[in-house]
């Protein structure tokens, strides 16, 4: 399975990405991952909340430049080779990974992944026996 | 009076009751020649005007006006008053989305406008002894071709290097020994800077005597500051394909205003608003009737451009009156690197991605002496924004098709939506930080 991640376009501007992040706390959304990577001009803000629907369209309301696409969320044990290999699972059916985050914590890790053909990613997973989260499982992590 | 040397001593010196008894017989005879142009036969008839009517300088009032969009509608030919035969040559302004204007000229033309460049070169001390170099662009733009037939005319030895490759232009000037210069100012500032990178200093270590400036407006200071780069004197050129292109109007030795040839056009200068003559010596919109060209001849050309005539008389004899810096215009055409661009064009090319909104904004800033345009545009509803790659290949793409379009290269900059500030009355779309404008 997918969830839901929003792509913000966030201009290179000071207290931009403040801004955003404001209006979410004002609205009780709470975020649950987060990423924005360094470029020149612009950068895109990658979220997953706690209600990605209202997310979203509180941010069109207030005209924030954002969209929303799928990515696959991974949660395996953590420890040794245990990324590696499950990126290895990818990599063996063909698969392109445009971007990914993770993280660990209490011995457990979870991976972001987003694919070029999604479709085909959430079938890997799913015949690797994959543990891929829904939204609720992610919130409730 | 000082002596000082003439092209052609007898139309440059001649009398005011005698240059207007000229003026009026050669607008008489481009009247002749302009009936068998399309629209000029229409414009006639509508008008009451044959050549026989024309009998004084006021008989020019009873002329509408022509304007670009007149140009623009009539594209490619339907100006042109003699038989295709005769043309030899079209210059054309950029502009691929909506028509260009085209100005054609036929043998004669080309000859008169190469003997009117080497008048204005003459007049500035150049002579068949000089090597002259153009940086101009070559092709449609006028700069090039215009000054090369009439450095040629003059007799100099031509060095056409066209635009661009500074250090290529530097081993030029130093190994043929250019001694007359044709820049755009911002170039000629630019090639200061890479002479001195190179450790050359152009005041001693090169033959440069004279340079010419033109295509773009620039302020007094600017050209005090290339006269101290360079150690040489520089001179305002005025021109414009419209009107063949350079040698319309040319500084003299004084450099206190440019002398418009008034054997070559009758010029006016006018309220753009009421399009009524000035009061004598107050800026207004220059408008333009060529009376020495056959091919394309224009009545009452509103060229958009503000200035005024200088009153009096220049010591240098010439009895061409004197028209000051260019103010402004009355439109909004910029000129970036010598490059003519209207706003519309580019509006145009980002009106064509359903990924943009409809805000944007252009600015011009000089940036280690190179004049910059950066085009900032806000991303529309339609953007998909999730990945880098198609954000990269959006600004390239705009990029790509802007410059096919202004024959100029801008950044372009994607901005969030709403983060230009809009204004109460008419989008300002334009902000030119630049130093001398």
């Amino acid at each position: 399975m997918t969830i839901n991640q929003i792509s913000i376009f966030l201009e290179n501007k000071f207290g931009r990405l403040s801004e955003i992040l404001s209006i979410l706390r004002h609205e009780n959304i709470r975020v649950i991952a987060a990423t924005v990577a360094d470029t020149s001009d612009y950068g895109i803000l990658r979220i997953i909340t706690t209600d990605q629907q209202k997310a979203f369209q509180k941010l069109i309301e207030n005209k924030v430049s954002a969209n929303m696409n799928e990515v696959v969320a991974i949660s395996v044990d953590s420890c040794i080779g245990q990324l590696s290999e499950t990126i290895d699972k990818f990599t063996q059916s063909g698969i392109t990974i445009e971007y990914m985050y993770c993280f660990s914590f209490n011995q457990k890790s979870i991976l972001v992944l987003r694919s070029s053909n999604m479709a085909q990613a959430n079938e890997v997973a799913q015949k690797n026996n994959l543990n891929t989260l829904s939204e609720a499982e992610l919130i409730n992590f | 009076m000082a002596s000082t040397e003439y092209w052609n001593e007898e139309l440059e010196t001649m009398s005011r009751p005698n240059l207007e008894k000229l003026q009026v017989e050669r607008l008489r005879k481009t009247v002749e020649i302009a009936q068998n142009s399309p629209y000029y036969s229409e414009v006639f008839k509508k008008n009451n005007i044959t050549p026989e009517s024309i009998k004084s300088l006021e008989d020019l009032q009873r002329f509408p006006f022509t304007t670009k969009e007149d140009l623009r509608s009539h594209y490619p030919f339907g100006l042109v008053s003699v038989p295709m035969e005769k043309v030899v040559r079209v210059h054309s302004s950029s502009g691929t989305t909506g028509n260009p204007t085209v100005v054609a000229h036929s043998q004669r033309d080309l000859d008169q406008w190469a003997d009117q460049v080497a008048r204005c070169m003459y007049m500035v001390g150049c002579r068949n002894t000089d090597v002259f170099q153009n940086t101009s662009g070559y092709g449609m733009f006028t700069g090039g071709l215009g000054y090369q037939y009439g450095a040629e005319r003059l007799g100099a030895v031509t060095v056409p290097a066209a635009a661009g490759n500074s250090k290529r232009q530097i081993k030029f000037i130093m190994d043929f020994g250019t001694t007359v210069i044709h820049a755009i100012p911002s170039y000629a500032t630019r090639l200061a800077e890479v002479f001195y990178e190179m450790g050359i200093d152009p005041r001693k270590d090169t033959k440069l005597k004279i340079f010419c400036l033109g295509a773009e407006p620039h302020s007094e200071e600017q050209r005090q500051r290339i006269e101290q780069l360079f150690g040489i004197k520089a001179y305002n050129c005025f021109g414009m394909s419209e009107m063949n292109g350079p040698g319309v109007a040319f500084e003299c030795k004084e450099q206190n205003g440019l002398h418009i040839w008034e054997d070559f056009v009758i010029p006016e200068i006018l309220d753009p608003v009421t399009l009524q003559p000035v009061p004598e010596g107050e800026v207004g919109e220059l408008v333009l009737t060529t009376i020495n060209r056959e091919a394309m001849p224009l009545f009452r050309y509103r060229t958009r451009d503000l200035t005024r005539f200088i009153p009096g008389e220049c010591p240098c004899g010439r009895t061409h009156r004197r028209l000051d810096r260019f103010k402004g215009r009355s439109d909004d055409m910029i000129i970036v690197k010598g490059v003519n661009i209207f706003p519309i064009q580019i509006e145009r090319i980002l009106m064509g991605f359903k990924e943009l909104g409809l805000n944007y904004l252009i600015t011009i800033d000089t940036v280690s002496n190179n004049d910059e345009m950066t085009v900032e545009v806000e991303v529309g509803e339609d953007i998909t924004i999730s990945d880098y790659t198609k954000l990269q290949n959006l600004t390239k793409e705009i990029t790509r098709q802007l410059k096919d379009e202004i024959l100029l290269t801008p950044r372009v900059k994607l901005v969030e939506k709403g983060s230009i500030p809009q204004s109460e009355g008419k989008a300002v779309r334009v902000k030119d930080f630049r130093k001398n404008h």
